[in-house]
């Protein structure tokens, strides 16, 4: 008897959970959701009622997204093509080269090696405020200021978590079968790329999912690296054109950017859903 | 006796482990190391050149700049000892910004936490649907702080329509809160994925042991499962004093530091003066305190969990 009441109380208690849990999420994504509504409106109704549905009078349809896209001297579409050409090469360029170095780092493990990895490690807790004004002179200096070039400074910037992250792994590997591929007459070289690289595959995806959304939503080094009359990655072109003075933009298409930049983000979210939180428990663990 | 039969194997397994990590440590045979040093370039040559290019060329020279007087662009430097530091200690806006920052962190830390532990707790507890609230309350995370900051200054001055003439940027109170609720919502879901793998990780037989010894669900709470998370909690308290105190794009979206630099944020406060020539020395020195101020924090993380691994 008693134990029947207590697993009703139980059942309760948990309905009662869902549904606290249920109310949260709706407030959790409502910002979206009022996002998604006044992208249909037309400026003056975004304006006046945020919160309103739109009616008759202020529904203007895919009227937003097409001016979202298309207006002004730097139409939005370009700055999402220079966010994907940017966050592409910085991402490959990071976990290719970063993954070499830190199997190099682990198992040479000279004094240069030794140091090497400490000024990585170094490098995480500097904050970019440090080197804020001197990179981007050093960027200019270099020419590493355009959409091609940008990724060199992002490898370099981004190297010390990346390093990190890989040589903690690659000394979790049994040496025994890098030795086995040397008997059998395999270089560095070929070692590497086929015995190695293939085994570093879940350090590869976490990695590859912390820079690509680190490089994807950066604003500081990009607005102050690259010339802004001619490239723009997403969020700098979402502060230029919110800040007015270089133009500003009807309400209802700015509603349209803001979604058009949060869809990719959300769709990649989704797809790789199990790796992000696999990655995100992973990294807390070890600290 | 299950747990006999673990800590047999444990024991077993121990000079096993240590022997690999002694591997470890030579790493390959000389002879093998000596035909992978051929090949230094190419392994570690590009990352070596990007790092110094990077970062530790702008580092040192950072360091160099803030002892310097008066320049626009780095030649025309010169050393003129702590002129600037002392500048920076006695900028107003920059003491202002610290306490704003400190404030902000405390309150973040403690909301975040909260928020997170209690989702995590209620979602580890098999209701319904959990997969789902998981999932929605993780996303914002992944949103960059611009577009965040520009979705929830649109969301706040639509709400203070509703019963106010101000906007957002006219009043320090709102724009604090509006920080504190933008990064609430962005960040809890990445510490509640933190917080839901430590509650996993409690043992079931403990668990049980408290069940049966009649501990009432508060109890279980308070002295089962809170010690068992404490590493769950070290390291979320620090990621989120850390993102806290590095905060800027969201503070440069959502207020830019209006009213009048009063909701300017120890980041955003060096980050402008960058943007002036007068002001570009001090900036540099207020950048190494906040470097320092950092990287002390960091380090406590680092030395307060390697502790709880030796506990363990």
């Amino acid at each position: 008897m008693g134990k029947q009441k207590s697993l009703k109380q139980e059942k309760t208690r948990k309905t009662v959970m869902s549904i606290i849990l249920a109310i949260i999420c709706v407030i959790y994504v409502l910002p979206i959701v009022t996002i998604i509504i006044n992208t249909f409106k037309d400026a003056g109704a975004v304006k006046s009622n945020l919160f309103a549905l739109p009616n008759s009078e202020s529904f203007v349809g895919f009227e937003n997204y097409v001016t979202g896209l298309t207006a002004g001297s730097f139409p939005f579409w370009k700055a999402v093509m220079f966010n994907v050409i940017i966050t592409v090469l910085s991402a490959f360029l990071i976990l290719l080269f970063c993954s070499m170095a830190a199997w190099y780092v682990a198992r040479v493990n000279s004094i240069f090696c030794k140091i090497f990895y400490y000024l990585c490690v170094f490098s995480m807790v500097v904050p970019f405020q440090m080197v804020q004004f001197t990179l981007s002179k050093t960027a200019d200096t270099l020419k590493l200021n355009t959409p091609w070039t940008i990724p060199v400074v992002y490898l370099g910037f981004g190297a010390g978590l990346a390093i990190f992250m890989f040589v903690g792994f690659a000394k979790s590997i049994p040496i025994e079968i890098e030795e086995a591929a040397y008997i059998d007459g395999c270089g560095p070289l070929k070692t590497y790329f086929f015995v190695v690289f293939p085994m570093l595959k879940p350090t590869l995806i976490s990695v590859g999912i912390l820079e690509i959304m680190w490089v994807w939503n950066d604003y500081l080094l990009p607005s102050l690296v690259l010339d802004l009359a001619k490239y723009r990655n997403i969020p700098m072109h979402i502060q230029l054109t919110t800040t007015g003075s270089y133009g500003q933009m009807n309400l209802g298409a700015m509603m349209a950017m803001i979604f058009l930049s949060i869809v990719p983000v959300i769709v990649f979210y989704l797809v790789c859903q199990k790796y992000i939180i696999k990655g995100v428990a992973a990294g807390a663990v070890k600290g | 006796m299950i747990q006999a039969s673990t800590t047999a194997t444990d024991a077993a397994k121990k000079p096993a482990a240590k022997k690999r990590k002694a591997s470890f440590k030579t790493g390959h045979s000389s002879m093998t190391k000596r035909s992978m040093r051929k090949w230094a370039w190419l392994f570690i040559g590009p990352v070596f050149v990007s790092f110094i290019i990077g970062f530790l060329w702008p580092f040192g020279q950072g360091i160099y700049l803030s002892f310097c007087g008066k320049f626009s662009v780095i030649s025309d430097a010169h050393l003129k000892g702590i002129e600037n530091y002392v500048k920076a200690f006695s900028d107003e806006t920059f003491f202002h910004a610290f306490w704003f920052t400190a404030l902000f962190a405390v309150v973040s830390v403690v909301l975040i936490n909260l928020l997170a532990f209690s989702i995590a707790y209620a979602l580890t507890q098999g209701v319904k649907g959990s997969n789902l609230f998981r999932t929605i309350f993780f996303m914002p995370n992944l949103i960059g702080g611009i577009v965040l900051g520009y979705l929830w200054s649109m969301i706040f001055d639509g709400l203070l329509d509703l019963w106010t003439t101000q906007n957002l940027v006219d009043n320090a109170t709102y724009g604090f809160w509006g920080l504190i609720i933008l990064l609430l919502w962005q960040q809890a879901g990445y510490m509640m994925i933190i917080y839901i793998a430590g509650l996993q990780a409690v043992p079931d037989d403990m668990l049980e042991a408290a069940k049966i010894d009649g501990a009432t669900k508060t109890q279980t709470l308070f002295k089962v499962i809170i010690p068992n998370i404490m590493p769950s909690i070290t390291i979320c308290t620090f990621l989120t004093l850390t993102n806290s105190f590095k905060l800027y794009d969201q503070n440069l979206s959502l207020t830019g530091g209006k009213p009048a630099r009063l909701t300017e944020m120890l980041a955003l406060n060096i980050s402008n003066g960058y943007s002036n020539m007068a002001t570009r020395g001090m900036a540099q020195a207020k950048a190494v305190v906040f470097f320092i101020l950092v990287a002390t924090l960091g380090i406590l993380q680092l030395v307060s969990t390697r502790k709880k691994e030796v506990q363990q």
